[in-house]
């Protein structure tokens, strides 16, 4: 395949791909929010889970977007070195979103600042957001695309505790955040916990925490334990869904972690509301294409 | 007025503050009739600015959504409406008691809770806020008969104001009631108390700073 060509497909994959989050959640959210709504047995927590399953169906049987903010599409992409399409592939990137979003449709959630005005193509100065991971002596890409909606992920929270604050800092920051701004996020929540040195490498954690599989765990034993200490906590909350009341609050609590200046403690949450519409694609050299998030979603299918 | 179908309580416009007195927060109600979406930017222009809304929403209801419409093939300036939730209401609290006095408006949707204001809002003037389930815009979409106008569409897809005929639509649970009870600020009362307790469990666990 020609440069040409191959850029040509690798948009139209990545297009494809995105319009398909829009519609179809992830394997894992599907599970786990039929695994909570089946436990509640009140009447209103009942009617809002039927109301969520109802509204899934009728996204795919309609062929639409099953939340109408469709958000800032982000990519987080971990990109070897020798991927053949590695110059190309931010062009094509807002290219494939353009794409998807007169197919799909999405909406046009790009508004340039200071101008104030809508693109109306959904793209903008910065949008889509990429962020790079690059992989020496790789020909792969990794793609995460993720819907980034006003409501839950983008209104995130970050700061910095003195050490002194210590974990029991960092619970305190979580825990607040669950009963104000989690409260209007669409929960059930898969929350995101991002520790650092800063805000933005906490907040950058946060959001790779995202990115993982709801029941997954952080690798380092207590940051694992910390993970379900903090679900079980926020659990017994009882936000239920849409924070009206119910027996759970959250899909699960996600930490990512890197490590600290011996003077601060950086901490970061960012939310994904129950409509947790990210994805995760391989792409080869030879542009041959594996998805682990959506069995649904087959290229050209 | 209220139209009771079943076992559904269906609010139909013109709404009155009568047909409003006896529905409580936690209630589950329907609507039929005239809906304008209204968000961020329709609300400061009318507060801050002055401008009078385009389109008559005295006795009916607004929805804090930023909808995906298609232009309907065929037609010059006809849209359908294809996904359409609400927004985070909480965006509107800082205009809402002022815009309900101007306007008139009875039914307020959106989604999560609202403040002060708003109850102040709903309770002098015989008003209710209304959840509907956030992320469910398909749904919602298709108990959209047809969007009869649309007005100010310099402010790009999400913040026109989409002029919709409804039909059974719902499910609207009640937040802020007639007589200015909010569920969100009674239930996060609980919430806190719960929150507190939650912290005190985990405190001894996480002494990883030795």
């Amino acid at each position: 395949m020609n440069k040409e060509n191959g850029v040509k497909q690798l948009t139209d994959i990545v297009a494809d791909f995105v319009a398909h989050v829009g519609k179809k959640l992830p394997d894992d959210v599907i599970a786990k929010l039929e695994d909570l709504g089946s436990q509640e047995t009140a009447a209103l927590p009942k009617v809002l889970y039927e109301t969520m399953t109802k509204n899934q169906n009728l996204a795919v049987e309609l062929d639409r977007p099953s939340c109408q903010d469709t958000g800032v599409i982000q990519f987080w992409l971990k990109c070897g070195t020798n991927f053949p399409y590695i110059n190309e592939l931010e062009a094509l990137l807002k290219e494939a979103v353009v794409q998807a979003t007169f197919a799909a449709p999405l909406r046009h959630n790009s508004v340039e600042t200071f101008d104030e005005y809508n693109t109306k193509k959904n793209v903008g100065k910065g949008t889509p957001t990429v962020w790079w991971d690059i992989v020496p002596n790789s020909d792969k890409c990794e793609i995460y695309t993720y819907m980034a909606g006003g409501g839950c992920t983008l209104p995130g929270k970050a700061m910095v505790l003195m050490p002194g604050a210590g974990y029991e800092g960092i619970t305190d920051f979580v825990l607040d955040q669950m009963t104000s701004y989690g409260l209007n996020a669409c929960p059930p929540l898969l929350v995101g916990v991002g520790v650092g040195t800063s805000v933005e490498t906490a907040a950058l954690n946060s959001k790779k925490a995202l990115m993982r599989q709801v029941g997954s765990h952080n690798e380092n034993e207590n940051a694992a334990k910390m993970e379900k200490l903090l679900e079980d906590g926020i659990n017994k909350i009882g936000l239920g869904p849409q924070g009206m009341g119910g027996k759970y609050s959250v899909m699960g609590v996600n930490i990512e972690n890197t490590a600290r200046h011996p003077s601060t403690i950086g901490v970061a949450v960012n939310v994904g509301c129950w409509s947790h519409r990210r994805g995760h694609i391989v792409v080869d050299a030879d542009l041959n294409v594996t998805c682990d998030t959506h069995s649904t979603w087959k290229f050209n299918a | 007025m209220i139209e009771i179908r079943g076992d559904k309580k269906v609010l139909v416009t013109p709404v009155s503050a009568e047909d409003l007195k006896d529905i409580k927060i936690g209630d589950i109600v329907w609507l039929d009739g005239d809906l304008m979406t209204c968000r961020d930017v329709a609300h400061r222009r009318l507060i801050e600015y002055g401008r009078e809304l385009p389109y008559d929403i005295r006795n009916k209801a607004i929805f804090h959504a930023g909808p995906i419409v298609r232009k309907i093939e065929g037609t010059e300036d006809d849209y359908e409406m294809v996904s359409v939730g609400p927004t985070t209401s909480m965006r509107m609290e800082k205009f809402e008691y002022e815009f309900t006095r101007e306007t008139g408006v009875r039914v307020i949707v959106g989604k999560g809770g609202m403040g002060p204001n708003t109850e102040r809002a709903c309770k002098e003037f015989g008003a209710i806020h209304c959840v509907f389930p956030a992320g469910c815009a398909v749904v919602a979409a298709t108990e959209v008969e047809r969007i009869a106008e649309h007005h100010w569409d310099e402010l790009g897809m999400p913040e026109t104001l989409w002029c919709c005929k409804v039909k059974e639509f719902g499910p609207l649970i009640v937040s802020i009631d007639a007589n200015g009870r909010n569920l969100f600020e009674e239930n996060k009362v609980i919430f806190n108390e719960k929150k507190e307790e939650a912290k005190k469990k985990i405190y001894p666990e996480v002494k990883f700073i030795k």
